[in-house]
């Protein structure tokens, strides 16, 4: 079999590519960057139509990670990368008589702002999603499922919060914080989060590949199932890496007006850093979503292997091998 | 959205089709075409669920009152049961039916609507709702259609003004001719008064649909009209159809059901109580939150009235319940006057510190109040109150009660004040007896019926309570009462008592017990604890204080305030032990708590009077073994029980304390076998913890527990729905409680229906978890809710700390994560949620085989008045519902 994968470069799609390679499968990986992962490498924009279909010539299936993830920077960017790589990918597919697209999605296309509690996939609302990344990656899910046909399976897969081992996006920057005493609570710390253990969110994209011509145009929330208040996440993340745990609170009213604030300020000031706080992080922090992962797990035949514990001890062992390396 | 066609037409006086109106289906909307007396057709608005039914179907005609139209019935037109068509109107010159150019009185109202029904073509079978006014010309069209008419159901209206009262204050105010074009139909003051009486309030999208026919005086004119045609006085124009009509309708024997809203400012009980003596046959379902507009207010009232259809169409086929094995016994108080006669001198009930009174005594004076109270106007099956403090006093009371034909009424303290005058205004009392005390509270709580002072009182009490009018005192101790009639013959079928739930869940729910019922119940606590003359019982707990003469075994009651258990200590309960050599003791899990904690004190006179017990027997919550090993070391010789039980049916099981040691520990609590003539079965449920339609007795199954036998209730009182509920299963009474039988045929308890977690991975009950939760050493309490989605829900287990020497509340350190946690001072305070730190919540999970999501801290649980035991798992699971959503 034979699979391209875009935007290999992150910790998703380097240990899904690591996973494919191990069953075998005959991979081609599309990023910027070189990955070192050893296999047909195609190195390029995810945007640039060209590249993208030379790279699904002759492949079975497609699974499409690639995709921009910040909280900063002009709308322009998102929407190229995003819509317009999703784009590519569908006219590379299409172009290429590609049979299966797995798109990889996210929650936040169908977050508004409000708790959700058990939510099911709803449908992408780029009207609704709230900043640039969702906003962009829900056009691209509309774009990616409204390619779905008989000739092109196409299934949406939406992990959520995916975290492991070597993840920068969530884990580095608690951690980093934490380390020098700078990670309150935003609230009570109390909403219900779910989370994904990046072995679990792996297999889930196996699973949607082999499952992709039987089910496809779908979306499916993914998750480990396994809900926890945020602040006993933020605690164990700390934990596991040997920092002290979240220290105070900010009130949510006051973390989303500072949030405010402070797009605002990096805004107008064109910064490109992250910055410390934005809305979208106040809300995602203070308010609770998981998911119903039944119609998932039944659909994709999958179950998550590694448990939320199991999954801490492991960051635990990441981080104690890490400082050793340091103190020899 | 509103169209510019309608905004045009709704100016005018012609019928229309409404906008569209949250939860009005726009199918169900026509304008039906009635050729009037007059020869001028008429165009009327109607909401018609079946538009195309043959004439002979079945049909639910529903007729709204004033201010309101057809809108208040939308959600019956889908709860119908299959093959009932529901029609609808909207009243000539209301809703969105034409305007009429003069108003129309009651008896133009009853001939308007039979036209209707014949232009519509109902010929068939008809049962008819209505609400307000509306239930007069329902009645009326009823009377004028009686071959139809298989049942009436009414809700919150009247049709006769009882002659002890004055019309509604709302409705004389608006009666006065000038106040009545102000405030019906140049302002909108009447209009939105209607849909605010509410509490919750009505969504606003809702109210204003209410409104949305009535904009403007013209459109209204007709609310102040139908206003002006309320007969209150014998000379209005309208006042003989009324009473053609409520004459009418006396004593009918057509099936009736009667919803009612009790927070209504414009109906009140004495409506209701004249209602039931015209339709003999009514049921009767109190919805204890509902006011004026109750299918607004009370939200299953569209099912509820499906159910009562569904049982009418089956009525004369219907199987018959098995009926349940009937034992005719001597009456109740049959123990008593033997007593009197074998020992009359030994004592029948001591006050510890107080008086005591004789088996001779005690008889007399029972049959000395019965005989005044009859000759005071006391008739069998009168509704009697007893508002006296536990004492000889009531326990005359209750026998003299009971002896006297009446139906006894017994709301104690522990349902808290407001909720035993709510119970009690809905217990349709006739009588009510009380201390002076008692007496100034029934006149608080507005409390119906007459007076009857029992008990010591000073002149100022006589004056006051006198004022009320009617006071009648009974019979003082020592006072002999000659010359009486006679007392009534009481038999078995006949009815005793209504005693109340205790709420914990929710308002207390009356149970209705037959006097057969109460006799099988003495019959076997008699057996289960093998009472013989010989033995003396002390009753730490106020129900059983009354039992004592009934069993016909003597009793002290402690020197304690029984209606506050937990006041009773190790000594004061010695002595109410050495005041009559007690061999049996009845107390509450909360009172045994008290008495083991101060055991340290006794003296040694007190600890041998003790040993001498023969039987512990602890009633209304389980109790924890630890405690229980803890009396049975202070009580040497006797055998301790608890018996498990409910209010609609006491006890179902028994457990001895060496039972419960051999059954160890499992999943819920063991509450042991069932007693002689109780059958036990287990009603199993799914994944989601609904019927499966399965009952049996079989081992292992987990699901509702359901109990037969002859002392459980006869019927909730004025509750029709909650009733049918209850004993869906013919002959069987649903407890409500989950669990199942083990092997040994041993019944474990795992929590109430209503708190199953329905999660993913399936059915969690939350007994068991809680107890292995509470074995964590730190933790005092927890309760285990579900939140999220039936189906996807997620564990929660909220803790409540046990108290270290550190300060009230504060989590043992070696359990502390995030330094000293505040715990939050009111039990569950939504600003001072507190997520319990790592090491607690890892404590919690490993003490469980669930996964549960989330550990949150609460300084306690929010508990029952009466046991201070039953946690409200629902007010936890709402709590943690809004802090597990996050924000704050």
């Amino acid at each position: 079999m034979r699979v391209l994968l875009t935007g290999a470069g992150g910790m998703l799609g380097r240990a899904t590519a690591r996973a494919l390679l191990a069953e075998g499968v005959a991979l081609t990986v599309l990023q910027r960057r070189p990955s070192g992962l050893g296999c047909r490498e195609v190195l390029a924009d995810v945007a640039d139509p060209l590249a993208v279909r030379q790279a699904a010539a002759g492949q079975h299936a497609v699974l499409h990670l690639a995709a921009k993830v910040d909280v900063v920077g002009p709308w322009g960017e998102y929407e190229r990368t995003n819509v317009g790589g999703t784009r590519a990918v569908i006219a590379a597919c299409h172009d290429n008589r590609v049979p299966v697209l797995v798109h990889v999605s996210t929650p936040a296309v169908a977050h508004a702002g409000r708790a959700l509690v058990g939510a099911g996939a709803g449908p992408a609302d780029p009207s609704r999603a709230r900043g640039h990344y969702a906003r962009s990656k829900a056009l691209a899910e509309l774009l990616a499922l409204g390619a779905d046909s008989p000739e092109l399976a196409v299934l949406a897969v939406r992990p959520h919060l995916v975290w492991g081992p070597g993840d920068t996006q969530l884990v580095a920057p608690v951690v980093h914080r934490a380390g020098t005493g700078r990670l309150p609570l935003i609230g009570s710390g109390a909403a219900l989060v779910d989370t994904t253990y990046v072995d679990n969110a792996v297999d889930a994209l196996l699973a949607a590949l082999r499952r992709c011509p039987d089910v496809h145009g779908q979306a499916l929330v993914v998750s480990n199932g396994e809900p926890r208040p945020v602040a006993e996440i933020l605690s164990r993340v700390c934990r596991a890496a040997g920092v002290p745990g979240p220290r105070g609170r900010v009130p949510f009213p006051v973390a989303n007006a500072a949030g405010a604030v402070i797009e605002t300020v990096w805004t107008g000031l064109g910064r490109r850093s992250t910055p410390p706080l934005n809305r979208f992080l106040a809300e995602q922090l203070a308010t609770a979503h998981w998911f119903d992962q039944r119609h998932t797990r039944e659909v994709l035949r999958w179950r998550p292997r590694v448990s939320l514990a199991d999954g801490f001890s492991r960051l635990a062992e990441h981080y104690a091998a890490a400082s050793g390396h340091i103190s020899d | 959205m509103v169209s510019p066609e309608w905004v045009s037409t709704a100016r005018t006086g012609q019928a229309q089709l409404p906008p569209p109106l949250p939860g009005l289906d726009p199918a169900w909307s026509r304008i039906v075409e009635v050729p009037g007396a007059d020869g001028r057709p008429r165009r009327w608005h109607v909401l018609d669920s079946a538009p195309e039914a043959s004439p002979g179907q079945p049909t639910l005609l529903c007729l709204h009152g004033n201010p309101t139209w057809s809108y208040l019935w939308r959600r019956m037109l889908p709860a119908a049961p299959a093959g009932w068509r529901v029609v609808a109107p909207d009243q000539l010159g209301m809703g969105y039916s034409e305007r009429l150019d003069a108003p129309s009185a009651l008896a133009d109202r009853v001939r308007q609507l039979g036209e209707l029904t014949a232009a519509l073509r109902i010929t068939g079978p008809v049962v008819t709702l209505a609400h307000d006014w509306g239930g007069i010309i329902s009645l009326g069209w009823a009377l004028e259609h009686r071959e139809q008419v298989r049942g009436i159901v009414l809700t919150n209206t009247a049709v006769h003004q009882p002659a002890d009262s004055r019309p509604p204050a709302l409705i004389r105010l608006a009666h006065l001719p000038g106040v009545r074009e102000l405030v019906c139909v140049r302002t909108p003051v009447f209009l939105r008064g209607a849909t605010a009486l509410s509490w919750p309030p009505l969504h606003r999208g809702v109210r204003a649909a209410f409104a949305a026919p009535y904009a403007g005086a013209a459109r209204r004119r007709a609310i102040g009209e139908f206003v002006a045609d309320i007969p209150f006085v014998a000379d209005h124009p309208s006042h003989p159809a009324l009473q053609a009509i409520s004459t009418g309708i006396a004593g009918w024997q057509v099936p009736a059901l009667l919803l009612w809203g009790p927070r209504d400012p414009v109906f009140g009980e004495q409506y209701l109580r004249d209602l039931r003596t015209r339709l003999p046959l009514a049921d009767l379902h109190r919805y204890p939150a509902a006011s004026h507009l109750l299918p607004e207010d009370a939200s299953r009232y569209a099912e509820d009235v499906a159910d009562w259809l569904g049982a009418l169409d089956i009525a004369g086929l219907a199987d018959q319940p098995p009926p349940v094995p009937r034992t005719e016994s001597a009456p109740v108080w049959q123990r008593l006057v033997e007593r009197a006669a074998s020992t009359p001198d030994q004592t029948a009930i001591a006050e510890v510190g107080g008086a005591g009174i004789s088996w001779a005594e005690l008889d007399r004076r029972v049959r000395d109040t019965a005989a005044a109270l009859v000759a005071g106007g006391v008739a069998p099956g009168q509704r009697v109150a007893l508002l006296v403090p536990p004492s000889i006093e009531l326990t005359v009371a209750l026998y003299a009660g009971w002896r006297a034909g009446a139906v006894v009424v017994v709301a104690d303290k522990g349902l808290g004040l407001r909720g035993m005058g709510r119970a009690l205004r809905g217990a349709a009392l006739d009588h009510v007896i009380g201390s002076a005390q008692g007496l100034a509270a029934a006149a608080a709580m507005r409390l119906p019926g007459r007076r009857w002072l029992a008990g010591p009182a000073t002149g100022a009490h006589r004056l006051a309570l006198g004022g009320l009018g009617g006071l009648v005192e009974l019979p003082a101790a020592g006072t002999r009462v000659v010359g009486t009639r006679p007392l009534p013959v009481v038999a078995g079928a006949d009815p005793a008592a209504v005693v109340f739930t205790s709420g914990a869940t929710g308002p207390a729910k009356g149970v209705f017990y037959l006097h057969h019922q109460v006799q099988a119940q003495l019959r076997v606590v008699r057996e289960v604890y093998r009472l013989t003359e010989g033995d003396r019982i002390v009753a730490g707990f106020a129900p059983f204080a009354l039992l004592g003469p009934a069993l016909g075994v003597g009793s002290a009651v402690p020197a304690i305030d029984v209606t506050r258990p937990a006041t009773l200590t190790a000594a004061a309960l010695a002595d109410a032990v050495l005041a009559i050599d007690a061999s049996v003791v009845f107390a509450s899990p909360a009172a045994l708590r008290t008495v083991a904690g101060t055991a340290g004190s006794l003296r040694p006179g007190q600890r041998s009077a003790l040993g001498r017990v023969r039987l512990l027997m602890s009633a209304g919550a389980p109790v924890a073994l630890p405690l229980l090993r803890q009396l049975a070391a202070l009580l040497p010789a006797a055998e301790l029980h608890t018996p498990y039980g409910m209010t609609e049916v006491l006890p179902v099981t028994d457990v001895s304390l060496p039972e419960l040691e051999r059954a160890g520990t499992g999943d819920g609590v063991c509450v042991g076998r069932p007693v002689a003539g109780v059958e036990i079965e287990i009603a199993a449920l799914d994944e989601l913890g609904q019927d499966v339609g399965k009952r049996s007795a079989e081992p292992g199954v987990v699901g509702e527990i359901c109990v037969r036998a002859e002392h459980a209730k006869h019927r909730y009182d004025a509750l029709w729905a909650t009733e049918r509920a209850s004993s869906r299963d013919a002959g069987w009474h649903r407890t409500g409680d989950v669990g199942q039988l083990d092997a040994d045929g041993r019944l474990w308890v795992q929590g109430r229906r209503q708190h199953l977690i329905t999660a993913a991975g399936g059915l969690v009950t939350p007994v068991g978890l809680e107890q292995r939760i509470t074995g964590v050493d730190g933790i005092a309490a927890a309760a285990v809710v579900g939140v999220g989605p039936a189906g996807t829900q997620q564990i929660v287990a909220v803790v409540v700390p046990a108290r270290s020497r550190r300060g009230a509340g504060s989590i043992p350190g070696r359990l502390a994560v995030l330094g000293r946690l505040p715990v939050p001072s009111r039990p569950l305070s939504r600003r001072r949620a507190v997520v319990a730190g790592i090491e607690l919540a890892d404590a919690v999970r490993a003490a469980v085989d669930v996964p549960v999501a989330a550990v949150l801290v609460a300084a306690a649980l929010p508990v029952d008045i009466r046991h201070a035991a039953k946690v409200d798992r629902s007010a936890v699971a709402s709590w943690a519902e809004k802090v597990l959503a996050g924000r704050a």
